[in-house]
């Protein structure tokens, strides 16, 4: 055996593993998060669970109130950083000269690199105050809030990675179109963006995984208090989130105890939302990929 | 050549050994005079613990102490876990924490060493002054919505709480959402804003004239109103200051906790023995508590 077929067994070897390690780490997250999380299943009735009040310390374990705050601010972050996303990232890629991009991409990039408890702080002592007396609400710390900042957190990774998307589009695409006569912006809606899909709705689903797994700037301005959102009013008023419970609770708990198996089945809850997100979002592209080859061939 | 290598070997070696034991040796010709005490729990009496812990070191040098907050259940839990010398805690420890503790073969000894007032706190524009025991238990059980009801201006009310993790939410629950009747089951209104700080009630009492917070009487600045409570309508209505905590006038005080892995010894039993002493006492009084033998 010659030393260079050892030394390409070696790094292949490497490589794999380093492959594998990703999903063995996930699987042993999961598997950890059922051990820890499933007893709570037993020793908490259903109707304890799917009541509409969460008083741990009261063995009141309703998490109801939770999946709904966390869906109510993450929609609310996805509403507001979509579209603003979106267009940045067209504006960036289509409209703008190349040096203006230069300087724009890199100042996006460092606005997603901003610690989120910097946020929460800015939020707390900026936003909080000013969203209570522009809206006339009782009180600034809502949900709203929440979406602002969380929405605000997820732009740069919405405009950074749709952006590299549109930007490998070919150019003959857009040579094309204009050759044919279409303006510039039906040239962006009709062929840029379409060719551009797959790598933009990742984008979407980067920025909208941040805002739902974000805990530190939640737990400071959504005031935290476990009410069941029932419409659209519910976004002007406190809530509380999967995460932000978490986060504040687990310091205490005795380990072992039922209120430590419930924070664990709220980890498992949280990690089904992400996938379930996650599965939609790729099914989506995979059926684009296959009706864009069947018009390809 | 094999020579050679031998005398390497056994001058490497020797040099190790030597090089090894002597740490050994000076620990036993010196023993148990560097100590380090670790002391966590309660962010209420954190500042207070931190202030003992930097005059401790002015006068006993060698001791090295390091003081963390994060609640008083944190500390207990710490406590039990064996990770901690001594827990702050603003509260008493639970039934079920030392059935926990008993599980791990440790005994939680209890020493109380301030007393501390929790002030009612509102905002500066807020014209309320006075409010019953029982005015603040409706009021955060969700009875009473509007500021007006209690003889304030037509606004709702906003309630403010610590995390239920924090003793001194407990301690409000107990004493004056269930006005101290352990047969009560009064909650929180589900719509109380459960905030992870100090810090996040004292910055939503600056700017909201809606709202409503309690806090250790340690932590009110001159930003925010404090309530003169009484416990009938009648009154009379007392604002809380270290007079009426030992006198007994102001309803809503409490005493503050440490608490040891067995009987404390040691380096751990001068420090506490230190911390019930009038000097230390006279830290706690600087520091907006209430000293414990005034």
């Amino acid at each position: 055996m010659k030393a260079g077929d050892f030394k390409e067994i070696v790094i292949t070897s490497l490589i794999k593993v380093c492959g594998y390690s990703a999903i063995i780490f996930v699987g042993m997250i999961f598997v950890f998060l059922i051990k820890e999380g499933s007893p709570a299943l037993v020793r908490v009735s259903l109707e304890n669970f799917l009541q509409l009040r969460w008083y741990p310390i009261e063995d009141y374990f309703g998490i109801l109130p939770l999946i709904g705050g966390s869906l109510v601010v993450t929609v609310g972050a996805a509403i507001f950083s979509i579209p603003l996303g979106l267009t940045s990232a067209v504006y960036i890629a289509e409209v703008t000269p190349r040096w203006v991009r230069e300087i724009l991409k890199p100042l996006v990039e460092i606005l997603g690199g901003l610690p989120s408890v910097m946020l929460g702080f800015i939020g707390i002592l900026v936003i909080i105050p000013a969203l209570r007396q522009a809206l006339n609400l009782p009180t600034g710390l809502t949900a709203f809030a929440g979406s602002l900042i969380l929405g605000g957190m997820a732009i740069p990774t919405i405009v950074s990675v749709s952006e590299d998307a549109l930007d490998a589009v070919p150019k003959t695409y857009r040579e094309a179109a204009l050759a044919m006569g279409a303006t510039r912006w039906q040239t962006i809606w009709r062929v840029t963006l379409p060719a551009a899909k797959s790598g933009v709705l990742t984008a979407v689903m980067l920025g909208v995984g941040r805002a739902i797994g974000e805990t530190m700037t939640v737990m400071m301005v959504t005031g935290n208090a476990a009410v069941f959102p029932t419409g659209l009013g519910s976004l002007f008023r406190p809530v509380r989130t999967m995460t932000a419970t978490i986060a504040a609770e687990m310091g205490e708990v005795a380990s072992g105890s039922t209120h430590y198996h419930v924070l664990f089945f709220i980890g498992i809850v949280l990690f089904l939302i992400s996938l379930t997100v996650n599965l939609i979002a790729a099914s989506v592209v995979f059926r684009q990929r296959k009706r864009a080859e069947r018009i390809l061939s | 050549m094999w020579r050679q290598a031998a005398v390497w070997f056994l001058l490497f070696t020797i040099t190790f050994l030597s090089l090894a034991c002597e740490p050994i040796n000076s620990q036993e010709s010196r023993p148990s005079i560097i100590r380090s005490i670790d002391n966590k729990g309660s962010d209420t009496i954190v500042n207070l613990a931190l202030a003992w812990a930097e005059s401790y070191q002015e006068i006993r040098p060698e001791v090295s102490l390091s003081v963390t907050g994060g609640g008083s259940g944190t500390g207990i839990a710490a406590l039990i876990n064996g990770t901690v010398d001594i827990a702050n805690a603003s509260r008493r420890i639970k039934s079920e924490e030392l059935v926990e503790a008993e599980a791990n073969g440790i005994t939680p000894t209890e020493y109380i060493i301030a007393r501390d007032a929790i002030a009612v706190i509102v905002n500066p524009e807020n014209p309320v002054d006075n409010l019953t025991l029982q005015m603040i238990s409706d009021i955060y059980s969700g009875k009473i919505n509007n500021w007006n009801d209690v003889g304030g201006e037509d606004r709702p009310i906003i309630r403010l709480s610590r995390e239920t993790n924090s003793g001194t939410h407990v301690y409000f629950l107990e004493n004056v959402l269930r006005l101290g009747d352990a047969q009560s089951d009064t909650l929180f209104s589900v719509d109380t804003l459960l905030l992870p700080s100090s810090e996040g009630i004292t910055a939503e009492i600056r700017q909201n004239p809606n709202a409503i917070g309690y806090d250790g009487l340690g932590y009110v600045t001159d930003e925010m109103k404090v309530i003169a409570v009484g416990t009938s309508l009648n009154g009379p209505f007392v604002y809380p200051s270290p007079e009426t905590v030992n006198s007994k006038q102001y309803p809503i005080a409490r005493d503050l906790y440490m608490y040891t892995a067995g009987e404390a010894s040691g380096a751990i039993e001068e420090y506490i023995d230190w911390i019930l002493s009038p000097q230390a006492q006279e830290i706690v009084n600087k520091l907006g508590f209430v000293p414990i033998n005034p």
